[in-house]
């Protein structure tokens, strides 16, 4: 099987202006990955299924994975110009204090694919896309019209992670119901707290439910 | 000829209809509960706290180190430490439980806790009749009834519990020699000097069992 | 192959489930099977649109046991996840364990011991035989046949799962395998049980079939109806017997040759009409496949330990990374992913449903046939809800 240089190399010579990048994977398993523009992947994605060398006709795997926002704190050295009292006299002096900042690094939600090819019976190639941000702009292209297997497996990474796959044939909730809000499979979901009584003696659970119960008698009303 | 197949298969039901009225084997089934099947020795169901000796409290070998709690799957398990010592079956002291309870609603049957134990304190039971008429509290275990005795253990699951009992004794020996070693150099050193007089302090964490210094692995770990 | 040719010239949309048209007069009736219907294997429902007899839609539902298993495993350690994976598909508990196992042993590099890749192989065909025979007597069972081919294969698994209460401690939440190995050591006394057990089932392989395969009634419903084609099958991710019975040549066994298939010799059985009735004979034809490959591990098995001795049960920590591994599962692939980031929890950890995957094709198969039809070739695909909905 072609290494993923090759296939990057090959998928940048059929599709011009692919941009295909490889992540790699430090693990043992030594599963690197191809990131596609998710402008051209639904291309990328053809290719790779009817390439003669290639022909990876089946989709074994799609999902998502989700990487929350990251609050990196780094230390920037500040130049401040401060009025100091220097041989009795007030003066301004130039002084460097080193200040720890917060950037907030923006995440993202990935879906990634495994690929093998059953002709040829090599594999796996794991392709990934990103969407551009977690909340607003969550839009994906599907591969589903060229796999099919994609179809249920989209459907449930649009379901459990918000992914939205832009010209999937019947993109609905999969395993939650169509009333459900949120996405359980994000980080940051948080699980609802109104439980019946639970008969774990020791557990958080309990005191959450009760506070559940009291907010909602202080309110009068039951959801 | 139509029908062929249909009569060939019907003919095997027939041949195991009557078959099982002569062969044991083609009879496979039992009537419970009137009849049972002989015990299987690895057979786990639910887990039960060992104790040596006659006293159920004092013998408990759990020292309540809470790795199983920290390990179980489910998180069935609730353990809170003792804050004194007292003397467990060989008169050593340690912490134990002062509660130790197991939801089995909640259990399921993994034998995790059996695994990471590294006092062979938790073990698993072969009961499974255990309905009550009380969902809760019920099917919670404290521990006075999970506790059971090392010879109950031995009647069910005997080849795992020999083995389990000559491990223990292998480590006491270990411990026991580690001891002595260390009070016999104690004493050496007192001996040699005697004006500096310091008390045997090196014997005590030596004394301690073998498991005291895999807890403290363990703890590290986890 | 044929597969891969030609792909291109295929017009838009050839991967999709056919628009069909009521061809009568009158009101279509809407119907939903299940989650409460006998031959849905469990809570599982199919909203069918009935022309008549004739079915011209069909959507399937799912997600009424979904617990979201995904989400507890990263937040528990990567042992504490392999009890939950006997509860996918919860007739094969081993081959769940195996795949996990196997998947971690990726991420990490671990090293398995001979005897304990044996081992797996021995439990994974008896596990392979418990669910070929039991899917056959079901799927004979929603044909009508209520209860007799279901309770002569019942009478051989309860055979199998005795040794693996023998071995694991339960008969199926058997949490047997390990990162690096198998949890306990099998004694001679169990490999001869095995042996014997394994004596008596060509016996039942040969009253099965008697009892079946040439029953007029099976064929007649059972041949041409359900076909699946194969660059179908192969473009919708179906595995396992369902993709064989549509003559595809995968088995993973012999494309990965993970843990030591490449040493046994078997053959891969292959359908030719794509239809019901090879779904089941490919089923019986691997069960026979299955106990030549139980003769010859039973044959060799070294002797030796069944944990690697660098293998760590408690303060398992893989380095970041990521790794996917997969098995032949009696179902289908079944894969698992994980993703690392050198914690004690996997940061994300993914399975890959063999029975989600293969309904994908549930509606094309079911297009055009009788309601009744239904029912049959929705027990040809072989599911269990336990791993669909995760």
């Amino acid at each position: 099987m072609k290494t993923v240089e090759e296939i990057k190399a090959a998928i940048e010579a059929a599709v011009p202006g692919a941009g295909v990048e490889i992540v790699s994977n430090p693990s043992v398993s030594a599963q690197h990955s191809l990131r596609l523009k998710p402008g051209c992947a639904v291309a990328v994605a053809t290719f790779l299924r009817d390439d003669g060398d290639l022909s990876l006709d089946y989709l074994s795997n799609a999902t998502g994975v989700d990487w929350p926002d990251k609050e990196v704190a780094e230390k920037v050295k500040v130049t401040h110009t401060v009025t100091k009292t220097v041989d009795g006299r007030e003066q301004q002096v130039e002084e460097t204090v080193e200040e720890t900042r917060k950037r907030v690094v923006p995440g993202c939600i990935e879906a990634v694919y495994h690929l093998y090819s059953v002709a040829k019976g090599h594999g796996p190639v794991v392709i990934r896309m990103k969407t551009a941000n977690r909340r607003t702009q969550v839009e994906l292209p599907s591969l589903t019209p060229v796999w099919r297997s994609a179809e249920f497996q989209e459907r449930e990474i649009f379901d459990l992670f918000g992914i939205v796959f832009t010209g999937h044939p019947d993109l609905r909730r999969l395993l939650m119901w169509v009333e459900f809000k949120d996405h359980p499979m994000r980080r940051d979901y948080r699980e609802p707290d109104d439980f019946e009584y639970e008969p774990t003696a020791h557990d958080e659970v309990l005191k959450r439910a009760g506070e559940h119960r009291s907010r909602e008698q202080g309110h009068g009303n039951r959801e | 000829m139509l029908g062929e197949g249909i009569l060939k298969g019907l003919g095997e039901t027939a041949r195991n209809f009557v078959g099982s009225y002569v062969s044991a084997e083609r009879l496979t089934t039992i009537q419970y509960p009137e009849e049972r099947i002989a015990p299987i020795e690895a057979t786990r169901d639910f887990p039960f706290l060992v104790y040596d000796g006659a006293d159920w409290e004092a013998g408990l070998r759990c020292v309540a180190c809470q790795i199983c709690e920290k390990e179980c799957p489910p998180k069935c398990i609730y353990i809170v430490k003792s804050t004194d010592k007292k003397p467990d079956a060989l008169g050593k002291l340690q912490i134990y439980p002062v509660r130790f309870d197991i939801d089995i609603s909640v259990c399921m049957s993994c034998q995790i806790c059996v695994e990471v134990c590294p006092f062979e304190a938790i073990k698993m039971d072969t009961q499974f009749e255990l309905s009550t008429t009380d969902r809760f509290g019920g099917l919670l275990y404290d521990r006075k009834e999970l506790a059971k005795s090392n010879e109950y253990y031995h009647s069910i699951h005997p080849i795992e519990a020999k083995k389990v009992d000559a491990h223990l004794a292998e480590e006491k020996m270990k411990a026991d020699a580690k001891a002595g070693a260390a009070a016999a150099a104690a004493a050496a050193k007192a001996a040699a000097a005697p004006v500096v007089a310091k008390p045997a302090v090196p014997a005590t964490p030596a004394a301690a069992p073998a498991g005291a210094t895999q807890r403290a692995e363990g703890e590290k770990q986890g | 192959m044929a597969v891969a040719e030609n792909k291109t010239e295929k017009p838009e949309g050839w991967n999709r489930p056919p628009v069909m048209k009521p061809d009568g007069e009158g009101e279509l009736l809407e119907v939903a099977m299940g989650p409460h219907h006998p031959s849905t294997h469990g809570v599982f429902r199919m909203d069918v649109a009935l022309d008549g007899e004739r079915v011209i839609r069909l959507k399937p539902v799912f997600g009424y046991l979904h617990r979201n298993h995904e989400k507890i495993a990263e937040g528990i350690n990567y042992l504490g996840s392999m009890p939950f994976t006997d509860r996918l598909d919860y007739m094969c508990p081993l081959t769940n364990n195996w795949a996990y196992a196997l998947a971690v042993e990726k991420l990490t590099g671990q090293a398995v011991p001979e005897r304990a890749e044996y081992l797996r192989v021995i439990l994974g065909e008896l596990t392979r035989i418990v669910n070929h025979a039991s899917s056959i007597g079901f799927l004979i069972q929603e044909m009508g046949a209520s209860g007799t081919p279901l309770m002569y294969a019942f009478k051989e698994r309860e055979k199998i799962l005795d040794l693996f209460e023998e071995l694991t401690g339960a008969r199926m939440m058997c949490n047997y395998m390990r990162f690096g190995g198998c949890r306990v050591d099998a004694t001679p006394a169990w490999l001869d049980a095995v042996r014997k057990v394994l004596a008596g089932l060509p016996r039942f392989a040969d009253e099965f079939e008697n009892l079946l395969r040439g029953n007029e009634i099976l064929m007649a419903r059972t041949q041409g109806v359900g076909i699946l084609r194969p660059e179908l099958a192969v473009n919708a991710g179906v595995t396992g017997p369902m993709l064989r019975a549509s003559g595809i040549n995968y088995d993973i066994r012999k494309v990965d040759g993970y843990g030591l298939y490449n040493r046994f010799k078997f053959r891969v059985p292959l359908g030719e009409h794509w239809d019901v009735y090879d779904r089941f004979m490919i089923r019986l034809l691997e069960m026979r496949e299955s106990f030549g490959i139980l003769e010859q591990a039973l044959k060799d098995i070294p002797g030796g330990p069944v944990m690697d001795s660098k293998a760590k049960l408690r303060g398992f920590r893989p380095k970041p990374g990521e790794a996917y591994g997969r098995i032949e599962a009696p179902k289908g692939e079944l894969g698992f992913y994980l993703i690392s980031d050198g914690g004690p929890n996997p940061y994300r950890y993914r399975i890959r449903p063999p029975s989600l995957i293969n309904l994908t094709v549930l509606e094309d198969m079911c297009l055009g046939n009788n309601v009744a039809d239904v029912v049959l070739i929705f027990g040809s695909v072989d599911i269990v809800l336990g791993e669909v909905d995760r």
